[in-house]
């Protein structure tokens, strides 16, 4: 572990995030939260997706700034390649979440950070989309993330840190489990 | 209530090694109290435990206040039978006032502290210790409910041994102490197993010659109390270390399972259909538990350094990491009747059915501090990491039976 008495800072607020959790462990109904996205058609296989406000702390909140999404496929499925694929943003989505609950674990544990780069790769057989090979599954056959990371910690405290973060991510959660998922026509 | 009323300072609620712990505290601080246990001295032990269980700590280790093992095998483990025997001696030898065959139905508060009703009769005390456990109910998870009825399902509290189950494939879910245990058993008996497997901490039985026990016990590390820990919450949700008590003293991991046939999967996440789907967080749970393992082989290797036993014991050494296939399988089709049984070891949890004061928290486990409850004279015993992180074995039992008992003396002479 990091010598104490140096000062940490991977940018990471902890003392917040652990006063969060003690305000939140008082009050469950506060932890409830829900997230939000919009997606328009444009053309093609292209779609324009937004995020804004979401909901939580028992009220609805907003992001300080509305960000946009285009989704598309490459030219070699014949599509005008505006935007990454959605497997695409699923592999941003787990590298973003695994790399913040780094920063936010090494914080906690006093450990300095100075690089971490993530490369992540879903396999995937399309045999299974082009409905080819029933079965064949649609998605991902499996994911690899590798990390580089350079911090003042111990080998195996760096592999702890990524250890930790996958026990703590909601997106590794999300892709390791099955989630109900409703989808209605209104 | 037409049962008499009989008035005593303390009630101790269950005669096992916490409740009788405590019950030698009392008497030698001359404190009057009753015993009061629902079957037997150490009843659990003698009724919700399985045929080939041993315990998971070495003969020297169960030490309890005024009573020490004084055999000729400190390094063994012992049986269910022999446990009981030593609990049993232990109520005898400290000549416990216990009352056995009386169940508690319901505590109250009171003006004057608790009343305690039993079938023939009610207790009022000015001061209560609960003690009636920490694995009274086995959990079994809410997907169990979809599980096609012709698979037969069990908790460790029904098992006994392999040849309960059927012959053909066995789902073991959870792979702490009793999941492995079981897993190994019953695999042996030629019944093949798939074990699920979610947050468990691996451990060796010996290292560098010494039972892993000894040396968390001599380093300190069971000593560690409730108040010097980052967070309590956690540390007291902490799996069972993955042990075994056998003769041969062999070390039981998810490696040596695979070397005999099991097969390893993820957590359990969900059934529907028919069908079982597992996490894909087998490789991430196998990867923490041996970084946890080689974090306190390391802390223990600094301490004997420190301590001179160097060059007396064997040099440091670590296990081969946990062996997780490539892709292990995301789900299984419980109609092809492959599993036959599936064990639900996913841990256990107290009952409080009975407990009438309003201690509990969301989780619906009593509110402490060290053992001491929020209602006034009101404690706890036999709870994981109750006061120190040793709280969770037979041996911790004393040394809470202590600061407790000196708690509860001071309670009823009204410095408290």
């Amino acid at each position: 572990m990091a010598e104490t008495g140096k000062k940490v800072d991977n940018g990471v607020n902890v003392e917040a995030l652990l006063g969060a959790r003690e305000a939140l462990t008082a009050q469950p109904e506060a932890a409830k939260f829900r997230w939000r996205a919009s997606c328009k058609w444009m053309n093609g296989t292209h779609s324009h997706s937004t995020v804004k406000e979401f909901f939580g702390l028992g009220d609805n909140q907003k992001h300080v700034t509305e960000f946009k999404f285009d989704a598309d496929h490459p030219e070699i499925f014949a599509s005008e390649d505006k935007g990454a694929t959605p497997v695409e943003f699923v592999l941003v989505g787990l590298a973003s979440c695994l790399t913040a609950g780094i920063a936010a674990v090494a914080q906690n544990r006093g450990i300095q950070l100075r690089s971490v780069v993530a490369t992540i790769e879903g396999a995937m057989d399309i045999q299974g989309i082009l409905g080819i090979d029933s079965d064949v599954r649609n998605g991902f056959d499996g994911i690899k993330v590798t990390y580089k990371i350079d911090a003042d910690a111990t080998p195996d405290e760096i592999k702890a840190l990524v250890a930790q973060s996958q026990k703590r991510s909601a997106v590794y959660d999300i892709v390791t489990n099955p989630t109900n998922v409703t989808v209605q026509v209104n | 209530m037409g049962a008499p009323l009989r008035a005593i300072d303390v009630v101790v609620i269950g005669a096992g090694h916490a409740g009788l712990a405590m019950s030698r505290c009392l008497s030698e601080r001359g404190i009057d109290h009753v015993v009061l246990e629902r079957g037997e001295i150490a009843n659990s032990w003698r009724t919700e435990r399985w045929d080939s269980l041993h315990l998971l700590t070495p003969n020297w280790q169960s030490r309890l206040p005024g009573f020490a093992y004084e055999g000729n095998d400190p390094d063994g483990f012992r049986t269910i039978p022999e446990t009981v025997a030593y609990i049993d001696r232990y109520a005898k030898v400290i000549d416990a006032p216990v009352k056995t065959h009386t169940k508690v139905t319901s505590v109250q508060p009171v003006d004057t502290g608790y009343q305690v009703i039993t079938e023939e009769r009610a207790w009022s005390c000015r001061a209560l210790v609960v003690a009636s456990g920490a694995c009274n109910i086995a959990r079994v998870p809410s997907l169990a409910a979809a599980v096609p009825a012709r698979i037969s399902q069990l908790t460790p509290m029904q098992y006994r041994n392999p040849s309960q189950l059927d012959q053909g494939g066995v789902l073991i879910a959870g792979a702490s102490a009793t999941g492995t245990q079981l897993a190994h058993e019953i695999q042996l008996s030629g019944r093949p197993v798939t074990i699920s497997v979610g947050e468990h901490i691996r451990m060796p039985r010996l290292y560098r010659d010494r039972d892993i026990q000894w040396w968390m016990d001599a380093s300190g590390v069971m000593d560690e109390r409730y108040d010097h820990v980052d967070d309590i919450v956690r540390a007291r949700k902490v799996p069972s270390l993955q042990l075994t008590g056998s003769p041969q003293r062999m070390t039981l991991d998810l490696n040596s399972l695979t070397t005999i046939g099991v097969k390893l999967i993820g957590r359990l996440a969900g059934i529907g259909d028919g069908k079982v789907q597992f996490s894909g967080s087998l490789r991430n749970q196998c990867a923490m538990s041996d970084l946890k393992m080689n974090r306190l082989l390391d802390a223990i290797d600094t301490w004997a350094t420190e301590n001179g036993f160097d060059g007396k014991v064997p040099a440091p050494t670590r296990l081969e990491p946990t062996r997780v296939e490539d892709s292990p399988p995301l789900g299984m089709n419980l109609n092809s009747g492959e599993i036959r049984t599936i064990i639900w070891a996913t841990g256990f949890r107290p009952d409080y059915s009975w407990l009438g004061v309003p201690v509990l928290d969301r989780k619906g486990y009593i509110r402490h501090d060290g053992g001491v409850v929020s209602s006034p004279g009101m404690y706890l015993m036999g709870m994981p990491f109750l006061r120190r992180r040793k709280s969770t074995l037979i041996d911790g039992a004393g040394d809470d039976a202590r600061d407790l008992s000196a708690h509860l003396e001071s309670y009823l002479a009204g410095r408290r």
